[in-house]
């Protein structure tokens, strides 16, 4: 309420300008935070609550396909009556049937995997895009962001063509002699390690390259004059200097890999088993909002942890930047 | 600064390169093949980029995609642009912490969590499912992407540019409108692109958010891809790739123009 008091102070006494002014930048600042704020509080904090909600009402015939708990409509007394209605059952499904334990560890398991094989192939790269003579340093790091332009359903389907047992991969390998029958590779859990160190890869190099370039090279010849061999100074010196964009490109690998769908889905068939695909499956084909609810709950509590990690190491590298 | 250019590095560089360019190059060159089949050679054709452009179900597709990109970009990048601002000119307010939370964790959280928690909300209030909500859904999760290129920019800038126009009397609107927004303009302009290829390649949130009657150009390749992958599919994504690849350049080679301008103006400025 703070607003009327100053409009009211202007229009009376004081010379008005000044009080104007800063009213004016006081508005338009708070219109600044606030819309943004306002916006994301709804369409995105807002909806994680509705979720928890739908997660714990029960499945049913109509549409929506859920029974209504805790709801406004009946009232603040009705409101609190809700709360004997809520059941865990849904949770209690995702405890019983091992499907879901089993997509869980595997969707874990699968994305630390491809972070440390997306970790293996970015590292030399950044590393080398960081070496390399300043003036084409530019264009290396704009090859590396392009194909991140370019759609990610396109990069993964583009996968196919290549690793199906007819596909380019193995027509290569079979003319060389290298192979004597075509190698399963599509639909395998290797398909999908490909698919996501593919996908995922400038996540990985542009982190790593950023704290790479900064580095003082100086340190390595310091190192190297003192007798260090070069082995030993990359892991003394390069590496730990280069961790924190080692743990942003893995946090930027693994937490959006963990839900991951169109690359199980399209490169990995029927066979692979993860959480993403999973929870599609469950609201699509089964129709069953609730459970797919409770999916994303459990998924989301999985994560929450590196998130916040995420986070802080976001908010420390703007500090730092400042 | 030293640098050795030696053989590990450029093999290193060369192979990364590699891997990340074979598989486009040869979606792109498959989509010339005169034969059915994706992946044995037939000889050069144009047909499928005929046959693509008789495909009413793709075109409208794309039409579709093209709409809810320009003004989801379009608002993601005005609500970007705000939330980069009140993040480093404002360091203190009541729930910074959360609204900094809320800015960066859409760029890593999954997208399936993100689709069926919009796509309950809007059951939750009603709202028909359809064009308006795949916007709404898509100006959420790319207007943070905007926020983290532009608060880059914000975070470089020099201060005292904007204190010396306040100094000679300019408005706080008229400083921001005057000489923030021009500088910061460079990343305002590649938020909005950024914006707008998220928007048009975004398959999983746009297939919980969207209704009958809007299927996106992603969900009408998806649902093409898990029939089999055909030459016009690769003639889709030839054009698509082309519009993006295009697009970045250009912006980039204007970016490097004004780079250039503006360090001549700024010698100038000096000697002058």
């Amino acid at each position: 309420m703070s607003n009327i008091a100053i409009t009211d102070t202007t229009g009376q006494a004081v010379p008005a300008k000044p009080v104007v002014k800063s009213f004016a930048a006081g508005f338009v600042s708070r219109l600044v935070i606030l819309v943004p704020y306002l916006w994301l509080l709804f369409f995105f904090l807002v909806p994680f609550i509705i979720v928890f909600k739908i997660s714990l009402s029960q499945t049913a015939i109509a549409m929506p396909p859920y029974t209504p708990v805790l709801d406004f409509r009946d009232g603040v007394a009705g409101f609190f009556a809700g709360f004997r209605d809520l059941n865990f059952d849904n949770y209690a499904w995702l405890t019983q049937d091992a499907l879901y334990f089993n997509a869980y560890v595997t969707s874990v398991i699968i994305a630390a995997i491809s972070t440390v094989l997306t970790l293996l192939v970015g590292y030399p790269l950044a590393y080398g895009m960081a070496r390399a003579p300043a003036t084409i340093r530019p264009t290396l790091l704009m090859l590396v962001i392009l194909p991140f332009w370019t759609s990610f359903l396109i990069r993964v389907y583009a996968w196919i063509g290549i690793l199906k047992p007819e596909g380019l991969l193995n027509q290569l390998l079979l003319s060389l002699h290298i192979i004597n029958q075509p190698l399963v590779i599509l639909n395998t859990y290797t398909a999908i390690f490909i698919g996501i160190v593919y996908s995922y890869l400038p996540f990985m190099v542009l982190p790593l390259y950023s704290s790479l370039e900064k580095m003082d090279y100086s340190l390595i010849e310091a190192a190297k004059d003192l007798g260090c061999p070069p082995t030993a100074a990359f892991w003394k010196v390069t590496f730990p200097l280069s961790l924190p964009g080692v743990i942003a490109g893995c946090l930027l690998v693994f937490i959006p890999a963990v839900g991951e769908f169109v690359i199980p889905d399209l490169l990995g068939g029927s066979q692979t088993l993860m959480i993403g695909k999973t929870l599609w499956n469950e609201f699509f084909a089964n129709r069953d909002w609730p459970v797919s609810s409770a999916v994303a709950v459990i998924l989301l509590l999985l994560l929450i942890v590196p998130i916040v990690l995420f986070q802080h190491a976001q908010a420390r590298a703007q500090e730092i930047e400042r | 600064m030293n640098t050795t250019w030696s053989r590990f590095n450029i093999t290193s560089i060369t192979f990364g390169f590699a891997f990340l360019y074979l598989p486009i190059v040869l979606l792109i060159v498959f989509s010339f093949n005169e034969s059915k089949l994706v992946t044995v050679w037939g000889g050069f054709s144009t047909k499928w980029y005929v046959s693509l452009f008789h495909n009413q179900g793709l075109m409208d597709a794309a039409w579709v995609t093209i709409r809810v990109g320009l003004v989801s970009a379009t608002v993601a990048t005005v609500l970007g642009t705000m939330g980069a601002l009140a993040l480093t000119r404002y360091t203190r307010f009541h729930g910074r912490v959360l609204f900094s939370g809320m800015i960066f964790a859409p760029l890593v959280m999954p997208d399936v969590i993100t689709g069926l928690s919009l796509l309950l909300l809007f059951v939750a209030i009603g709202l028909d499912r359809g064009l308006m909500t795949v916007t709404l859904a898509h100006i959420t999760f790319t207007m943070c992407f905007v926020a983290v290129v532009v608060q880059s920019r914000l975070i470089s800038f020099d201060r005292s540019l904007e204190e010396a126009a306040m100094d000679l009397g300019a408005t706080p609107v008229k400083t921001f409108f005057q000489i923030t927004l021009p500088v910061i303009m460079p990343a305002i302009v590649s938020g909005w692109m950024l914006a707008f290829t998220l928007s048009l390649d975004d398959l999983v949130i746009a297939s919980f958010a969207s209704g009958p009657g809007a299927t996106t150009l992603p969900m009408k390749i998806y649902s093409q891809v898990r029939l089999g992958v055909t030459p016009e599919i690769n003639a889709a994504c030839t054009i698509l790739i082309a519009i993006v690849a295009v697009g970045v350049i250009a912006a980039s080679v204007v970016n490097k123009r004004r780079e250039v301008q503006r360090q001549l103006d700024e010698r100038a400025a000096q000697r002058g």
